[in-house]
């Protein structure tokens, strides 16, 4: 094994009042990687999700990342260890324009974000960074526009952009084409593996198409325990997979495809 | 499309929105010169002191999104605190005393603050209250608030020592300079690479989280500038009245300033302004009419069209028009 895993959960299980959502599971993710989790409705992925980037405290087991445990950290701590998620439905900033919603993301570093006495000039000197990351998005008309009247697929670009914006190592998308059309899946998909290059991605994701196109490896998650895992060949093939996940009519659609 | 030294068109635009504002500003200034002249200074100083409160309640819920119903106890504090300093030190002068009325209301805020940021939404305004009651039984038990009579006879002194505050005309230049320092410090907050953060916050929460924000500690400064803010209203007013009452910490007064922002219009540096003279005006006004005892039903009713026609309030709808009409 030559390659090191950058994000690896032990034992991981979260309750809710005696119903166990994750059970028990042993995730690792190869630096590098796109790593997609998988699995039907109901199945704990967005809960893993949750319990991965600290908006859940999970009741057992640990997380790693780069071997460190980062289990007791607080939500906004591991963004500074370059671990930035998305959210399933677009997070944005929606009363501000596309430009300042990367600059918000943009600021942090400078160390002035509690400075109520100095002037927003302070920060122009962002924007052409920020031009920057809309223009890799393919965002730089939207610049000035208010984020609430961006189409919607626009707005899961700007939070490609923004979440770029943090230079993160590691990029957690949970569901990033789910609600979009064809046009702008593929658009999307594009989009990540463009910025995916250099970063590990780990993304929780409905659509099997876009998973087979991207992914390097797969985790398929069922009643929150972890099915199966490898790649989309791999996964695709076991039967277990198949009978839970697509149910059995896609799969042998899938199969004489 | 090129990224050197940008400056969008919609921020020339914004530029130019600038230069008319600064025209407004001036104007509103010069009438604020002038006022003590045509109208009463005392009514004007009540007005600027509750305007004042209601700019500092409207940073919170504004800007923060944050909704207090304890604002009340960072008045009173600051009143109080005024209030006992000017009277048992004959020495110290008015600014000095309102510096400490709104060092205590800091202080007060940040213990408070700290305690209530951990709750969200109606749980927040609820340990809000809950805590503004402790701070006006307190008052009432202190021995030295006065109790229910409250704290008579605060001497206005002389500013710096050297100019009588006892002359109006010098007392109300000299709230509308404490109003315009309290105005500038919020309108910096919201236009600083802070307010920047803070409306990310009230735009979604979880995302300036996962950006690496401590959201919490953003509210917490937040709060605290309110508090302070809202305790030099609380300190200038008791100068201006010589007085220091239960009426300053009763939660009623919380409600109040929650109608004068709503009124005025709640997120605009303005609404807050107009709501206190709305409120300000029709309780003086009223009270000398024979409705006197119909004040609270009349400013109920106002409250209800409110928030039932023109939820922005008065100020927000009126930028809608401009902004509607001169695109």
């Amino acid at each position: 094994m030559t390659q090191e895993f950058i994000l690896e959960t032990r034992g991981l299980t979260k309750e809710f009042r005696g119903f166990t959502a994750v059970d028990d599971v042993n995730l690792k993710v190869r630096e590098g990687h796109i790593h997609a989790l998988i699995g039907p409705n109901g199945a704990g992925k967005t809960t893993v999700f949750n319990l991965l980037t600290k908006f859940l405290p999970p009741t057992r087991g640990e997380i790693l990342y780069r071997g460190k445990p980062i289990t007791r950290m607080k939500a906004n701590e591991i963004a500074r260890l370059g671990l930035v998620r998305s959210f399933q439905i677009s997070a944005v900033f929606g009363h501000m324009t596309a430009l300042e919603n990367v600059r918000v993301a943009l600021q942090r570093k400078l160390g002035t974000s509690f400075h109520f006495w100095k002037p927003e000039r302070s920060l122009d000197h962002l924007n052409d960074r920020a031009m920057e990351l809309l223009d890799e998005v393919g965002l730089a008309e939207y610049a000035d526009v208010l984020t609430v009247e961006m189409p919607y697929g626009r707005k899961r670009a700007l939070e490609v952009a923004t979440t770029l914006a943090l230079e993160p190592t590691m990029m957690l998308l949970d569901e990033p084409t789910q609600g979009m059309g064809a046009e702008d899946v593929d658009r999307i998909v594009e989009l990540i593996r463009r910025v995916s290059r250099g970063r590990t991605v780990l993304m929780v994701e409905h659509n099997l198409s876009v998973v087979s196109r991207l992914c390097d490896r797969i985790t398929v998650l069922a009643r929150g325990a972890v099915l199966a895992e490898g790649s989309y060949q791999e996964v695709s093939r076991n039967p277990q997979v198949r009978e839970a996940y697509m149910g059995s009519d896609a799969a042998e659609e899938e199969a004489s495809a | 499309m090129s990224a050197t030294r940008t400056l969008t068109p919609a921020m020339k635009l914004r530029r130019k929105a600038k230069v008319r504002r600064n025209i407004l500003y001036l104007v509103l200034l010069a009438i604020a010169l002038v006022a003590p002249f045509v109208a009463y200074p005392v009514f004007l100083m009540k007005l600027l002191c509750f305007a004042l409160f209601a700019c500092a309640f409207n940073l919170l819920l504004g800007y923060a999104g944050l909704l207090s119903f304890g604002h009340a106890a960072f008045l009173a504090t600051g009143g109080y605190f005024t209030g006992i300093m000017l009277a048992s030190y004959p020495g110290l002068t008015p600014e000095l005393g309102i510096l400490i009325g709104t060092l205590a209301s800091v202080v007060l805020g940040t213990l408070f603050g700290a305690l209530a940021i951990r709750r969200q939404g109606i749980y927040f305004a609820m340990v809000t209250l809950a805590l503004s009651q402790m701070m006006f039984f307190f008052f009432i038990q202190a021995p030295f608030t006065g109790g229910e009579d409250g704290l008579h006879g605060v001497p206005r002194g002389e500013l710096f020592g050297i100019i009588s505050l006892d002359n109006n005309i010098n007392m109300y230049y000299f709230v509308l300079a404490v109003f315009l320092i309290g105005f500038a410090i919020i309108r910096r907050a919201v236009h600083s690479p802070y307010g920047q953060v803070l409306r990310a916050i009230r735009e979604n929460e979880p995302r300036a989280v996962s950006l690496g924000y401590n959201v919490d500690a953003y509210k917490l400064v937040a709060f605290v500038l309110s508090a302070g803010l809202a305790g030099l209203a609380g300190s200038t007013k008791t100068v201006v009245f010589q007085l220091a009452s239960l009426t300053d910490a009763h939660w009623h007064m919380s409600g109040e300033v929650i109608l004068m922002t709503l009124l005025g219009g709640v997120g605009t540096l303005f609404g807050p302004l107009v709501g206190a003279g709305v409120v300000v005006s029709l309780q003086t006004q009223l009270a000398q009419s024979p409705l006197g005892n119909w004040v609270s039903v009349i400013l109920g009713a106002i409250f209800v069209i409110c928030v039932l026609s023109f939820r922005s309030g008065i100020v927000g709808e009126i930028q809608k028009v401009v902004k509607k009409n001169f695109k």
